[in-house]
């Protein structure tokens, strides 16, 4: 029996060299592979696909007890929906969030792990790297929620820690900065905790990258004398080059996206001008008690649809430059 | 000489630099942990900075004495146990099959997945058709829509694509089906990527919240510990929604609060540092796209 099959697989691959067998061969051969692949299939087309059908409320009349395809069309040959979106001033608002806060933590977020890698990668010592490394991609496991408890009891307005020390030592025991409670300032803590979160865990990737410089033009750098930054600069960064071109054309391709744990976590009733994004509008509007499904669907696809142009823009963008893309 | 000299005053620079973010990363735990061992006179007198004052356990021991919140643990630690076992399984048989370069169809199942990588139907879209399903108000709506992701399939497909083919072959030569190679020559050697998948898996889950958020509403059983801590920070200063929580007080204490944040941190902070060496590489293998 072993014999018989181990023959066949033999043969199995010399059919594969000529050009393949018939379906029917092959699947006899190899349906098991179809039977691991049933449930995942299963899994994409009804809680993946499925969805997509749905999509066509954003063109219908908004009804949620009828199945969308058996419900009118919307006005204005259904694109009713997106024209109120657009006159809408709370959707220009979180639009106009969205696109800013992502700006901010692309400007603000992203050279931060690479400035920590750099670091990293000039320290001399294993094991207090090691250690310090372990300690940098803690935040990353910290979700939104407990960290906005830690963001509130470091720069609450009376007693975060962080006022608490500024009324001490500014000698005005009225004197607050408002981290959380003044649009302008808010968005910079929201900013600043975007990096205390992910910088840490970001430069595993540049660490990685890193470790595919040779050392020998380390040595030859500093045989011409280049002191510490000179081969940062003209040895280290380049050799980062490639990646950072990727990571920060994929983070271009995630303009329009929109987290909904940190904005629902860190949000606080006095800033919803400013720390209301598309998905945040989405689920207000939508499905907690605004009844608006036909809209928000239209919101929905309209980031879906300007996401998917992004990223493939982006990833053209990375093949110009010379580097594989992501796609 | 004095080149070494300025070497190693700048390899103390760079330590220094790296304490000062090592500071700057633990500061709000420590104010946390510091204030949710406190007592409460020390608090509201704005005395407790980064050490406790007046060290007590009683806010830990009032957590633990609430059943509500003691449940909403447990039911998050057995549900995100499970997820991750689920998440896991259909991981591996998503991606194994895909890892044969001549299966027939194969190129289209990719773009089929793949394709659900870019682009979403939306949340509206997902929380009719889960209402339809009848799925919404259940403990399904937690573990199923979110079981499988691209993301981690794409990761574990690369580990398998770095196990030797002629491995394959020869088990393929020694008698051997395709599930069989998967579970004595496949997953043995993937070991460390399945230990870094299962922590991702049960990371997500274990601070997931925006699921439950949208899909659970009413059946306060269901929720798991991230949307219960969400409750208490966000609204549990009134008498009222702190009774709600289970809490027999007027207004939830700060040192609560801040002892339940602990609860649902520390389960984390005891894993993730033994499986550093195994996410570091499965993050590395992530980036290069298959």
């Amino acid at each position: 029996m072993r014999r018989a099959l181990a023959a066949e697989a033999v043969a199995a691959k010399a059919v594969r060299k000529r050009g393949g067998y018939s379906w029917g061969t092959y699947f006899r051969r190899y349906w098991t592979l179809y039977l691991l692949l049933l449930l995942p299939i299963i899994f994409f087309i009804v809680f993946r696909y499925t969805p997509m059908a749905y999509i066509l409320m954003a063109f219908k009349k908004n009804n949620i007890i009828k199945p969308p395809w058996q419900v009118a069309w919307a006005k204005d040959n259904g694109f009713e929906w997106f024209i109120k979106a657009f006159r809408d001033k709370q959707f220009i608002r979180a639009l106009r969030n969205t696109v800013t806060l992502n700006l901010l933590d692309l400007v603000c977020g992203f050279p931060a792990p690479i400035i920590m890698a750099l670091l990293l990668n000039e320290l001399a010592f294993k094991r207090f790297k090691k250690v310090t490394q372990t300690i940098l991609y803690l935040p990353h496991f910290l979700s939104w929620i407990i960290i906005s408890g830690l963001a509130l009891r470091l720069l609450a307005d009376n007693d975060g820690l962080v006022n608490i020390l500024f009324k001490k030592y500014s000698g005005n025991p009225e004197a607050v900065i408002p981290f959380l409670s003044k649009e302008n300032w808010w968005v910079g803590s929201y900013i600043a905790f975007g990096i205390w979160k992910e910088a840490g865990w970001g430069t595993i990737i540049y660490l990685a990258a890193l470790t595919g410089i040779s050392p020998e033009l380390y040595e030859a750098a500093a045989v011409d004398g280049a002191g510490r930054f000179r081969r940062m600069w003209h040895v280290t960064l380049p050799g980062l080059r490639p990646t950072i071109i990727v990571l920060l054309i994929m983070r271009l391709g995630y303009i329009l996206g929109s987290e909904f744990d940190r904005p629902m976590a860190m949000g606080n009733t006095l800033v919803t001008n400013v720390s209301t994004v598309l998905s945040v509008y989405v689920y207000q509007k939508g499905i907690n008690g605004g009844g608006q499904f036909s809209l928000t669907t239209a919101v929905g696809l309209f980031q879906s649809v300007v996401g998917v142009l992004f990223l493939l823009g982006a990833n053209s963008l990375a093949k110009r430059f010379g580097e594989r893309g992501i796609m | 000489m004095i080149k070494s000299k300025r070497t190693k005053l700048g390899d103390i620079i760079v330590v220094i630099l790296c304490l000062v973010l090592i500071f700057i990363c633990l500061v709000p735990m420590l104010n946390v942990l510091a204030r949710s061992l406190s007592s409460t006179t020390y608090l509201i007198r704005n005395e407790v900075l980064l050490w406790p004052k007046g060290w007590n356990l009683d806010a830990y021991r009032t957590v633990l004495n609430n059943q509500r919140f003691v449940h909403s643990l447990w039911y998050t630690a057995l549900l995100t146990i499970g997820c991750t076992c689920l998440s896991l399984f259909m991981t591996i048989i998503c991606a194994y099959p895909l890892t044969y370069d001549h299966l027939k169809g194969g190129k289209f199942l990719n773009g089929f997945i793949l394709f659900t990588m870019y682009f979403s139907a939306g949340m509206v879209p997902h929380y009719v058709m889960l209402n339809n399903l009848g799925m919404l108000e259940t403990v399904w709506v937690l573990v199923i829509p979110s079981c499988l992701s691209v993301y981690n399939m794409i990761i574990m497909r690369s580990s398998f694509y770095s196990v030797p083919e002629s491995l394959r072959e020869a088990a393929e030569i020694d008698g051997a089906g395709p599930i069989r190679t998967l579970l004595q020559i496949y997953l043995p050697l993937s070991k460390p990527v399945l230990a870094t998948l299962a922590l991702f898996y049960a990371v997500g889950r274990w601070n997931g919240f925006s699921d439950a958020l949208l899909y659970i509403k009413t059946n306060r059983d269901l929720y798991p510990i991230q949307l219960y801590l969400y409750n208490i920070l966000q609204n549990a200063s009134s008498g009222e929604a702190a009774a709600q929580e289970g809490f027999s007080m007027p207004g939830l204490s700060e040192t609560l609060k801040m002892a339940s944040v602990m609860f649902a941190t520390v389960p984390i902070l005891l894993v993730y540092p033994w499986l550093q060496r195994y996410f570091v590489a499965g993050v590395t293998i992530g980036a290069v796209k298959g």
